[in-house]
């Protein structure tokens, strides 16, 4: 039987950059997928004829265009249309509008608040900073942080004055936005309600935490560092869908020589001698490789697919520990016609960007504590778009697809899920956009709904966590997935992580399949494949 | 006789009613003289309309010349230094011409109208060099640029809005091919043909239907079936560049306008090899280009793809860090679709070989302060980008 230099388990969109990466320095790779298509929460599937899905991830802005670049993904089909407008839409009938034209935008927020205005030049600015330096990180591997004394912030404040030399004050600024809450964070900038609660709303994505729990204000950060075209903070559509982001990945990687097999679940990783030698499927056959690479969330990994006698009792006990709450739903909704939005005007451009029901952080707070209470939110954020106003190919002619974002859903609802249950938390979602559309419900022809439930069974997301473990400070940089395993390097010989349960987390990214694919590489004294930081300075 | 108003500085387009109106950033250049769109709203949006779905350019300012009369093909088989006695009626071919020094001087697309001749499109003034190369030949000549309306409609979904506008038969419309047919009771002709390296079509029509034209095209997004915006020039230079497509005047000085000598170009030095044609006895430049041809080449536009994400506007390229200084970058664009910087660079060659190595010297500035950095170039000999939609036939129809 054939042996191959690397298998790669899961064909995630992480997975199968790593893949790439291993095969263009040569190596003869094979990445092993449970599902019938690859992608993971990268994906874009047909559920309802004529009709394309993207099922989970939607927009796409924190891939790193040097992997896009040293991958060749535009040839190989892959378009990512920078997304424009969108809306935060009001109880009293009004809203704030995201204009995509920056003179028309400002003299929206100043019609909320004229002060918030000339504060969303400094807002812009400060968290620019933060990006700047967070940008830095991505492509790199963490230190290793045991040659440093202080823990956690301190840890990472001091990485940041060695790479950035910031000064004190400001290396005490960036400690203060790492654990603050994204409400007190826009409250020192911001007074209008709305306001807050627009620029709030990437705070929460993802998370299980609420507007005024401390960290959120970082998870801000994660959906504000990537860039479409060098717009830093901007966010794009991938033509097609994210399907074609994983679809660009794989076929750039079957170009390169690999070879992927779907419907090939891994249900363990050998080991033998202290070095994983292979896996076996659950079908019972065995393939044998020199490298494996878990592209599968930190859970799973150690607690799935890996026997417990093979690991130190260290990094089960954390494996256990690893946080990794799922707090979202989605919905995908095929539509007949374009919904009318009451507050705007026929042709506004707002419909072409993100839209959002939740005008105060009260609101959003309020969501929160549904979730925490077992519940979904009865009044939830949602992040609407309908990226069939400017892509042709997911929808027929004249006809269009919603994707719906939802937060809060929580994993263990009370008494357990069930379809019905399922179906009423997509019901109250239907509700909220039908308050600000009338026409919404009679266009709705097929509707896709996935609580945390669907998301886990589906992608293998643990707990349906989007992120593949939370994005707290103690699950960053050199903490992730646990300290002393950041590198990712896994326990046992020739056995290495390349999920987003990796530095830098999660998010369609690329960025950890490409640095675990640097340290294999590196291991095994070869070309390093991987491209550099473009760099922003 | 009329005089000018000389106030209006700029001439309006037939289509330029439309262009206002959706002219957001009232962001104008002058094209020949006329008022032209730089950008109508967002450039990134405008690019992406061309790669993603259906973009409309006016390109009414295009140097348009009619050529008939009994000598026609004889003349401009004379003109231009391909052969283009095999182009077939309701075909369209690109060309360049050069002065008698094999110079290029303009380069271009010639119709084959059928029974009404050809037409000549150019990008810059040729009416002078025409009327030149036309003694002793029995050949009419008409500078018919103001009296023809033309919209570039570029992208994958072009063939379905167009189709969706109410023009039949082009399912079989193969790139380079004429169509003649009607709308709404009005001739119009569209041609297979672009400067995007897309699926795309122009259509061209009397200015008394353009407005006329306009509106049937973009009816198709008011009833909400494809999303159909216009582009201004900005958007094209960036597509064209990644398509591969030179501009005279830009990436080369034309030949007409030089002044300092070295400062032209013959189309070996542009890289355009591939449209001059020794087989036919004679046209203009070629026994300098026939003489140019037994000797090493000195120098050629290269399509260069400069690594990294800083602009390599103007960039001089060396034949290492710190090297020889070996050429220019004349023009370049970041490319959202391959994420690369690709650019057109005029290159010197040492005994006719290309430099083994070429690294851009880029000068860039960050919250103004300036930097300067080296970034390593490879050449593409085929163009950037290309995508097999831009041929297929039928298109895909969405
Ligand atoms: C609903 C939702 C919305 C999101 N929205 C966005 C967004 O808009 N933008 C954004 O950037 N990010 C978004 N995310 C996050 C982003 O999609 C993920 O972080 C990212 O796709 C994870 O990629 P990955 O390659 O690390 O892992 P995954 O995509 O989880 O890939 C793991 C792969 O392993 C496979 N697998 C699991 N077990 C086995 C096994 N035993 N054997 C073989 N294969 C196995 C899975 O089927 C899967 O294909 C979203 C996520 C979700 C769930």
């Amino acid at each position: 039987m054939k042996n191959y230099d690397a298998i790669v388990i899961g064909a995630g969109h992480n997975g199968l950059t790593n893949a790439a990466f291993l095969a263009k320095a040569g190596l003869d790779v094979l990445v092993l997928e449970k599902n019938d298509y690859i992608g993971g929460a990268t994906v874009s599937r047909e559920l309802h004829q004529g009709w394309k899905y993207s099922n989970c991830s939607y927009v796409c802005s924190l891939f790193r265009p040097e992997i896009y670049q040293a991958l060749d993904l535009g040839r190989h089909g892959l378009e990512v249309v920078p997304i424009q407008g969108g809306a935060t839409f009001m109880e009293n009938g009004d809203y704030y509008g995201n204009y995509h034209q920056p003179a028309v935008r400002r003299r929206e927020i100043a019609r909320h608040s004229k002060r918030d205005a000339d504060a969303a030049i400094r807002f812009d600015a400060d968290l620019m900073k933060w990006c700047r330096l967070i940008r830095g990180f991505l492509l790199r591997t963490p230190p290793d942080p045991t040659s440093f004394k202080w823990r956690d912030a301190m840890e990472f404040a001091s990485l940041l004055k060695a790479f950035y030399e910031l000064s004190e004050s400001q290396i005490y600024e960036f400690i203060r936005f790492f654990t603050m809450s994204i409400a007190e964070y826009l409250q020192e900038y911001f007074e209008s309600d709305v306001i807050l609660a627009h620029f709030s709303g990437g705070s929460i994505i993802g998370t299980g935490l609420g507007v005024y729990s401390p960290g959120t204000a970082y998870v801000l950060l994660h959906h504000a560092m990537g860039d479409v075209d060098g717009n830093v903070g901007s966010w794009g559509f991938a033509r097609g869908g994210m399907g074609s982001v994983s679809k660009a990945i794989a076929s750039s990687f079957k170009a390169l020589g690999g070879e992927i097999r779907a419907g090939a679940e891994v249900k363990e990783i050998k080991v033998s001698g202290r070095k994983a030698t292979g896996v076996i499927l659950a079908s019972g056959e065995e393939i044998n490789a020199k490298i494996i690479v878990s592209n599968l969330d930190a859970k799973r990994t150690f607690l799935n697919i890996m026997n417990k006698k093979d690991l130190p009792a260290e990094v089960v006990r954390r494996a256990e520990n690893f946080k990794i709450r799922g707090s979202s739903g989605k919905l995908n909704i095929a539509l007949d016609g374009m919904p009318d939005f009451t507050a705007l005007e026929k042709g506004s451009p707002l419909t072409l960007g993100h839209m959002h029901f939740s005008d105060s952080l009260e609101r959003l707070e309020r969501a929160y504590d549904d979730w925490k209470d077992n519940k979904w939110s009865q009044d939830p954020y949602v992040d609407l778009i309908i990226p069939t106003q400017f892509d042709p190919t997911m929808s027929p002619a004249g006809k269009h697809m919603m994707s719906v974002f939802v937060q809060y859903c929580p994993y263990d609802v009370e008494g357990g899920w069930t379809d019905q249950k399922r179906n009423a938390f997509g019901d109250t979602v239907i509700n909220q956009i039908a308050n600000h559309s009338p026409n919404f419900k009679d266009l709705i022809r097929h509707i896709e709904v996935r609580t945390p439930r669907e998301i886990e069974a589906e992608v293998g997301l643990t707990e349906g966590n989007i992120f593949q473990g939370e994005l707290t400070l103690d699950q960053l940089m050199f903490n992730r997935p646990f300290p002393g395993y950041a590198q990712y390097r896994g326990p046992v010989k020739n056995m290495y992580m390349c999920s987003s349960s990796t530095h830098p987390g999660g998010g369609v990214m690329g960025a950890p399949g490409a640095n675990s694919a640097r340290e294999i590489l590196r291991d095994l004294g070869k070309e390093n494949t991987t491209p550099e930081d473009f760099g922003d300075d | 006789m009329e005089k000018h108003d000389f106030n209006q500085v700029l001439q309006l387009s037939p289509f330029h009613e439309r262009i206002d109106t959706l002219g957001l950033m009232k962001n104008w250049t002058s094209w020949n003289g006329y008022q032209t769109a730089r950008i109508f709203d967002t450039l990134a949006a405008e690019y992406f309309t061309i790669r993603s779905s259906c973009s409309v350019m006016d390109m009414t300012p295009m140097e348009k010349y009619r050529i008939t009369g009994p000598d026609a093909v004889t003349f401009l088989n004379r003109l231009v230094t391909r052969d283009i006695s095999k182009l077939k009626p309701g075909r369209v071919t690109y060309v360049v011409w050069c002065n008698d020094d094999g110079r290029v001087l303009d380069d271009g697309t010639i119709f084959h109208l059928g029974e009404d001749g050809y037409r000549l499109c150019s990008q810059h003034h040729q009416l002078d060099w025409l009327m030149i190369s036309s003694l002793g030949m029995d050949v009419s000549i008409e500078h018919e640029t103001h009296d023809i309306a033309a919209l570039s409609v570029q992208g994958p979904t072009a063939y379905s809005v167009l189709a969706a506008a109410g023009f039949t038969k082009l399912d079989t419309l193969k790139p380079f091919g004429i169509l003649n047919t009607q709308l709404n009771g009005f001739d119009v002709m569209i041609s297979r043909t672009g400067f995007t390296g897309d699926l795309g079509y122009e259509v061209w029509v009397d200015p008394r239907h353009a407005l006329d034209l306009w509106d049937a095209i973009f009816e198709v997004k008011q009833r909400g079936l494809y999303d159909v915006r216009p582009i201004g020039l900005d958007a094209l230079e960036m597509v064209r560049i990644e398509a591969g497509f030179i501009m005279p005047g830009d990436d080369f000085n034309t030949a007409e306008t030089t002044i300092r000598a070295g400062r032209d170009r013959s189309p070996f030095e542009l890289g355009l090899d591939w449209v001059v044609s020794f087989d036919k006895p004679y046209f203009t430049g070629r026994r300098a280009l026939l003489k140019e041809k037994t000797e090493p080449i000195k120098r050629r536009l290269v399509k260069l793809l400069v690594e990294g994400n800083k602009s390599p506007t103007d960039s001089f390229l060396y034949d290492g860090k710190n090297g020889q200084r070996i050429g220019a970058i004349k023009s370049n664009v970041w490319s959202p679709i391959l994420k690369s910087n690709l650019t057109m660079a005029d290159i010197e060659f040492i005994k006719g070989e290309l430099p083994k190595e070429i690294w851009a010297e880029i000068y860039y500035q960050k919250e103004l302060e300036w930097k300067s950095t080296w970034a390593k170039c490879s050449v593409s000999d085929l163009p950037f980008w290309s995508h097999p939609r831009r041929s297929q036939t039928p298109p895909d129809q969405f």
